[in-house]
């Protein structure tokens, strides 16, 4: 998957790599982050 | 995920084209369940995307195929502290067991 160009849903978690870190690296890739979320797993 | 999560997941999936969620999770049980959530619907049947199977391609960050995509500093900055302390290989066989699964 190319994520150039691609729009881009950064669902992170805190005990993981947060949401903001996901985006960071996605819009490295060169894709368009739409949202970006750090989740709570239940 | 949380109802209010699903619910921004759900409007921003019907606004744009060419979705893909990336994930950050931190072990393969909550990765195959925000997977399933993104591709096949809530699987909790709780929230917004019960029963609603927005299909979307769903990878993480993790995974190779990303990473190399990824300028080599950023990644060193965001995510590689975490990669290397998780159970990467459980995450990324969690992940695919959902996208074998999700093959029609």
């Amino acid at each position: 998957m190319d994520l150039r160009g691609k729009k881009v849903i950064a669902l992170g978690e805190p005990d993981g790599v947060p949401g903001p870190a996901v985006a960071e690296c996605a819009k490295s890739a060169g894709a368009d982050v739409i949202l970006t979320l750090t989740a709570c797993y239940v | 995920m949380g109802l209010e999560d699903q619910a921004a997941v759900k409007r921003v999936a019907e606004e744009h084209r060419d979705v893909v969620v990336l994930l950050g999770t931190p072990d393969a049980e909550s990765t195959q369940t925000l997977a399933q959530t993104v591709v096949a619907g809530d699987p909790s049947y709780a929230g917004p995307l019960a029963g609603v199977p927005l299909g979307l391609p769903v990878f993480h960050v993790f995974e190779p195929e990303i990473k190399t995509q990824v300028a080599g500093e950023v990644y060193e900055a965001q995510a590689a502290l975490m990669e290397m302390s998780l159970e990467t290989d459980k995450i990324l066989a969690g992940l695919r067991e959902v996208r074998e699964g999700a093959t029609p």
